[in-house]
């Protein structure tokens, strides 16, 4: 493949604006992912990095712009792309044992009707060892910790085989061991070659976890290679001088050489 | 007392409807276990998408739906009827839908105000049509059904043989179909239903999986009208899942326990009927909510054991003083 083939950049997206009730929220996006890196999206509460991943997906209706996956539009290519959705958008209460919820990340690769296969059965049992979440397989999602249903959220995109993964917020409510563990496994998702977007919110761990950085506060304030980008000065701008989070950047610039 | 709740009499409640009268009871049966059962398939969806109001707004409109088909039509021919109640139960959707797009108004907010007013329009326009004679739609029976009639409509001719009830009929087609459509595409309902997000990501078209439960919820109610009533219909999609709900956290098994409620409701509603000469879709409805409520006394009794059981398991670990001051 040569390397204007746009067919190889796992995610284009050109003057993207994303408005809620005609009120805009995400202004005039653009970037280009290079394949096989490892991407951290940052910026405050509100800042519209649910509303970029959505958004990407085609999940809200986007004002103007455009998105490529691949080079082609995302309904062209949505078998490329794996989603990690915030834990809170869905109802822990549903009658879905862990197996169930894990096996819907296969259900894009299903026809119509066709119910997962043995196969898929594997490859679901596979992702829920990776996530060490096997022996939890037959319980009902409702009897889990914050932190094991993480994991199995996590192993619902790993089951999707994709290419590209967008993750939001992978890391909240885990704890420091199996934070160590999903990071690992994106990493390794990262050396065979695949493309991670993950919105991340602490930003002490921000510049040890990611190649590069994607800081939002409804407009891309910056886009670049992890060293080049995480400066104080951007960081102000992305958070708009909180002082408490700058404090606390200050310090993590302090202590990291 | 003994005027009110008439004897107990076990030969004429429980002997007599399967013996003497079997061909009337074994129809109202049927019919009480067909329209249980297919609501509270449906129902189960609703459920889990929170959405059961979407269930009284969609029987609530059958009335504007019945008498506009009719002024359209001229005509009260059961397919005319049918349709007309049908695309207003999906009107009623869509207009909910346009309410919550278009402006803030909470989906609950928008759902009132699209099925009352729909309904009052519904009435406006009977009275109306009344007062000049043109029509004589019994509200009665539209609100409240009856179930005992159905047994006596001339029966369903197939082959030169006979079937039954034409309702009846109908209404056992319309339980099979939803059986096997649940069957069929359980895996895009239980996506869209779990995590619309994921199924939208996989390249699912969630808004037509969304009409086509709401085309199924309209054929079920419109179906199950005539026996039950519009207002009964509600009770029937929401009571058997809660039932179900109860009892299991897997869906499968709901889906079954669904069905064992709606048989058994049927079954004592009729004795019921029977008992207190009552309405039969009355009875059954009281009959299935009395179900609800042993299985819901059933697991609180169930939780109440089992957190006994683990307070004295604390109690006898020193270690655990936290957990003891529960
Ligand atoms: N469904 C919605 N309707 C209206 N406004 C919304 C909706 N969802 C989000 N918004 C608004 O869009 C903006 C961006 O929200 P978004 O959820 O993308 O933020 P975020 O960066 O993911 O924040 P967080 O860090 O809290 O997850 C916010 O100002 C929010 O108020
Ligand atoms: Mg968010």
């Amino acid at each position: 493949m040569n390397a204007p083939d746009s067919s190889s950049t796992p995610l284009e997206v050109h003057d993207l604006t994303v408005a809620y009730h005609k009120k805009p929220v995400l202004y005039g996006i653009d970037l280009q992912v290079p394949e096989g890196s490892l991407i951290g999206i940052i910026g405050p509460n509100g800042a519209g990095k649910s509303t970029f991943i959505k958004a990407v997906m085609g999940l809200l209706p986007v004002s103007s712009g455009w998105v490529k996956i691949f080079g082609k539009s995302y309904r062209e290519n949505c078998h490329r792309v794996g989603y990690m959705p915030q834990r809170e958008s869905v109802d822990w209460d549903f009658p879905v044992s862990v197996m169930d919820v894990v096996l819907m990340g296969r259900y894009g690769r299903l026809r119509l009707a066709q119910r997962p296969t043995k196969q898929d059965r594997e490859i679901a049992r596979n992702c829920l060892e990776k996530v060490k979440m096997l022996p939890f397989a037959n319980r009902q999602i409702g009897n889990l910790s914050g932190g094991q249903q993480q994991r199995v959220f996590l192993a619902r995109a790993l089951a999707q085989e994709s290419d590209l993964y967008l993750m939001d917020e992978p890391f909240v409510g885990v704890d420091a061991a199996t934070e160590a563990a999903i990071i690992a496994l994106l990493r390794e998702l990262k050396s065979r070659g695949k493309t991670l977007l993950v919105v991340h919110h602490d930003l002490a761990s921000a510049k040890e976890y990611f190649d590069k950085l994607i800081l939002l506060n409804m407009r891309l304030v910056a886009f670049g290679d992890t060293d080049e980008v995480f400066t104080p000065e951007i960081l102000q701008t992305t958070y708009g001088g909180r002082l408490t989070i700058l404090s606390e950047v200050a310090q993590t610039l302090s202590t990291t050489p | 007392m003994q005027q009110l709740i008439p004897p107990f009499d076990w030969h004429r409640i429980f002997v007599q409807p399967w013996t003497t009268d079997f061909s009337i009871t074994i129809w109202v049966v049927l019919m009480g276990f067909f329209v249980t059962a297919a609501c509270g398939l449906v129902g189960n969806y609703l459920l889990l998408r929170r959405m059961a109001l979407i269930g009284d707004a969609i029987s609530h409109s059958i009335l504007p739906g019945l008498v506009l088909a009719f002024m359209i039509f001229k005509h009260n021919s059961t397919w005319v009827m049918f349709l007309g109640a049908f695309s207003a139960g999906l009107l009623t959707v869509a207009i909910i839908e346009f309410i919550h797009r278009q402006s803030r108004i909470k989906p609950d907010a928008a759902i009132c105000i699209a099925f009352t007013v729909l309904f009052a329009l519904g009435v406006a326009l009977m009275s109306s049509l009344e007062s000049q004679g043109t029509i004589h739609i019994d509200a009665e029976c539209v609100l409240y059904g009856e179930i005992a009639f159905i047994p006596l409509e001339p029966p369903t001719v197939w082959n030169g043989m006979e079937i039954g009830p034409p309702s009846a009929v109908r209404m056992g087609i319309v339980l099979v179909v939803v059986a096997l459509a649940i069957a069929v595409f359980y895996k895009e309902l239980l996506v869209t239903a779990f995590d619309g997000g994921l199924a939208k990501s996989l390249g699912m078209r969630t808004s037509v999986w969304h009409y086509a439960l709401m085309g199924a919820l309209a054929i079920v109610v419109v179906s199950a009208f005539e026996a039950v009533g519009a207002i009964l219909a509600v009770a029937m999609l929401i009571v058997p899942p809660m039932f179900a709900a109860q009892l299991s956290s897997i869906l499968p098994v709901r889906l079954g326990l669904t069905v064992l409620h709606a048989g058994l409701s049927a079954v004592l509603g009729l004795h019921l009927s029977v008992w207190l000469n009552c309405s039969g879709a009355g009875a059954m409805v009281v009959a299935a909510a009395f179900l609800f409520v042993l299985a819901w006394l059933g697991t609180m009794a169930g939780s109440i054991r089992n957190r006994s059981l683990a307070v004295d398991r604390c109690s006898r670990d020193e270690n655990l003083p936290q957990v003891r001051s529960l």
